[in-house]
């Protein structure tokens, strides 16, 4: 099976604070520490857990510019065959139906059985998989938490829903899932491994290339549009209590004692 | 200024209650607008639900037809794009269902897909003015958004908090003959419920809840011994279940259980919004984040900005004394 997993570098929210920069319309991005979006390390996971069983290879691909070739060179360590950058000045600015655009000319380029999105990416907005799906005419799901390959081009999954419950269905191939954590446990990639990998050449496709005309997508297609960003406003009830530790430890048994936590 | 529909989703003949958020939800786009439920469904259920929604909507599109008696979201699209007039204004809540639905659904009206807003500022020239949250919640961010060629905007459950006003007396309108065949690449088999754990934590009126903050299996322990001094149970939020630390039965959130404590320790939580889905009935949040941007401080009752690994086996030293 050929599998194509959507990927993308964002600032790793568990190590860094992020900061509005200066002018407030941006974020601090100076020492930010980037990763790999988690959930599409999953869909990576899970794509060359699939390939290990039924065989085919796993193509990793991002729409950015050269600083992503990391998260590339992190993915294909892990063992994927092929990584893909897409990049091009056309592209900034683009919107998710905009990056959707561009990873369906791709994708239509190439011969894919399965492609794979993490669930969200930093941004929460958990669109350009099903985006990709719609502007195949392919079947999608989203919030997958497992994947069974059965006979006859066909997949049997579940999806994540309320309470914890899982929804299983039947979907044909070629379709588009989105991958919810906690599906697998990823690998360890070492230091080593991206070293094996450090002078593997990706090729990089632009607009021109996967045949998107100017307008079709990047700013000038764009229906949403970031104006800036603000520091959301404290909720009223809370109190930061900053004496030193001891001092907060007397005042929290005293607040639980009042409040019932403790007897 | 184009038409506003609100997709209902329901269960058992009951709607989701969300029903009334994204009524308040499209006043906030046009005060003027009379926004439109659209009900998909099949049977008894679907005319309960019709009925029911006839109080907060003056008009409830019915689509029956017995491929949707289960909410297939493949499904649920096709009907929508035979059902809809062309330009309409979907809203849809940004949940398991409408993360399946909403971005497909704009591709196929050819129209603005709009993720999860918590907010909505109004029009402003030929835009409309949400807010939405980026970075797990720790920063807030407003967008412009070209809605007037028709727009799927996905609305965050829980945001929108409905008006006091009179039960209206809406009329139903049986839709159902403009939906064609119904057929799809993905067929729902069944679901499979969730595996009930060793402890339910619903049970207990406190609640040691820890999260990404705990950092290794190991050291669970640490809260377990001040839930024990408390007599409280431990839950945690989604990144300690998807690390396998502890089991699903142990989550709170929207993905998780549901749970209504007195007293909820939220110790080393981000505190997303999904995560806070889960946790009803105004519990006391006491949120201990060595990260001082922690969405959770923005809910909490208390907040302590420490590294949990040292001070919550302080604290079970004091709580034992």
């Amino acid at each position: 099976m050929e599998i194509l997993v959507c990927a993308k570098r964002v600032p790793d929210t568990s190590e860094n604070e992020i900061q509005l920069d200066a002018r407030g319309n941006d974020i601090e991005r100076d020492d930010l520490v980037y990763s790999i979006n988690e959930p599409d390390n999953y869909a990576v996971e899970e794509a060359l857990q699939i390939v290990a069983k039924v065989g085919g290879s796993v193509t990793v691909v991002t729409v950015g510019g050269e600083d992503d070739e990391e998260i590339l060179r992190r993915e294909m360590a892990m063992g994927a065959k092929h990584g893909v950058l897409i990049a091009d000045e056309a592209f900034s600015g683009s919107d998710g139906k905009g990056i959707a655009t561009i990873l369906k000319a791709y994708i239509q380029k190439n011969h894919f059985d399965l492609i794979l999105t993490g669930v969200q990416a930093e941004d929460g907005a958990a669109q350009v998989g099903g985006m990709v799906a719609a502007l195949l005419a392919y079947p999608f799901a989203s919030l997958v938490n497992s994947i069974e390959v059965l006979d006859g081009r066909k997949l049997k999954i579940s999806r994540e829903i309320a309470g914890g419950n899982r929804e299983m269905n039947e979907i044909d191939l070629p379709c588009v899932l989105s991958i919810q954590t906690g599906i697998n446990e990823p690998r360890y990639v070492g230091m080593r491994g991206i070293r094996q990998v450090q002078s593997v050449e990706i090729p990089t496709f632009g607009a021109s290339e996967l045949g998107l005309g100017p307008g079709t997508v990047g700013e000038a297609a764009a229906k949403v549009k970031r104006v800036n960003y603000f520091v959301p406003a404290a909720g009223k009830g809370a109190e930061i209590l900053k004496g030193s530790r001891e001092a907060n430890i007397d005042k929290l048994v005293e607040l639980l004692k009042a409040k019932g936590g403790l007897q | 200024m184009p038409r506003i529909f609100a997709y209902v989703e329901h269960q058992g003949g009951v709607p989701d209650e969300c029903a009334v958020e994204l009524a308040a939800a499209g006043k906030k786009i046009d005060p003027a607008a009379l926004p439109t439920a659209v009900v998909t469904g099949w049977g008894r259920d679907l005319d309960a639900v019709c009925q029911t929604l006839r109080a907060f909507y003056t008009e409830v599109w019915k689509i029956a037809n017995e491929a949707l008696a289960y909410p297939n979201a493949e499904l649920v699209r096709k009907a929508l794009v035979d059902a809809l007039p062309p330009y309409s204004i979907v809203l849809i809540p940004h949940a398991h269902f409408g993360t399946d639905l909403g971005p497909g659904l704009s591709i196929k009206l050819n129209s603005t897909f709009v993720p999860d807003v918590v907010a909505i500022e109004g029009i402003e020239g030929p835009y409309l003015r949400v807010v939405r949250q980026e970075f797990g919640g720790q920063l807030s961010a407003h967008f412009r958004c070209d809605i007037f060629s028709g727009a799927v905007i996905n609305i965050r459950p829980g945001a929108f908090k409905p008006g006091d006003s009179a039960p209206l007396d809406g009329t139903i309108i049986d839709k159902s003959a403009e939906v064609g065949v119904l057929a799809a690449g993905r067929r729902y088999l069944d679901t499979i419920a969730a595996e009930s754990g060793d402890v339910d934590i619903k049970k207990y009126p406190v609640l040691v809840s820890v999260g990404r903050g705990i950092q290794e299996k190991d050291n669970v322990a640490i809260a377990e011994e001040l839930a024990e001094a408390m007599g409280a149970a431990v839950s945690c939020s989604r990144p300690v279940v998807d690390a396998k630390w502890l089991p699903k039965s142990r989550q709170v959130g929207s993905s998780g259980q549901t749970v209504k404590p007195k007293v909820y320790m939220a110790c080393g939580i981000s505190g997303s919004f999904q995560h806070l889905a889960g946790l009803k009935g105004s519990p006391f949040i006491v949120a201990i984040n060595k990260n001082p941007k922690a969405p959770i401080f923005q809910v909490a009752d208390v907040g302590i900005v420490d590294d949990i690994l040292e001070f919550l086996p302080e604290l079970t030293e004091k709580v034992k004394a």
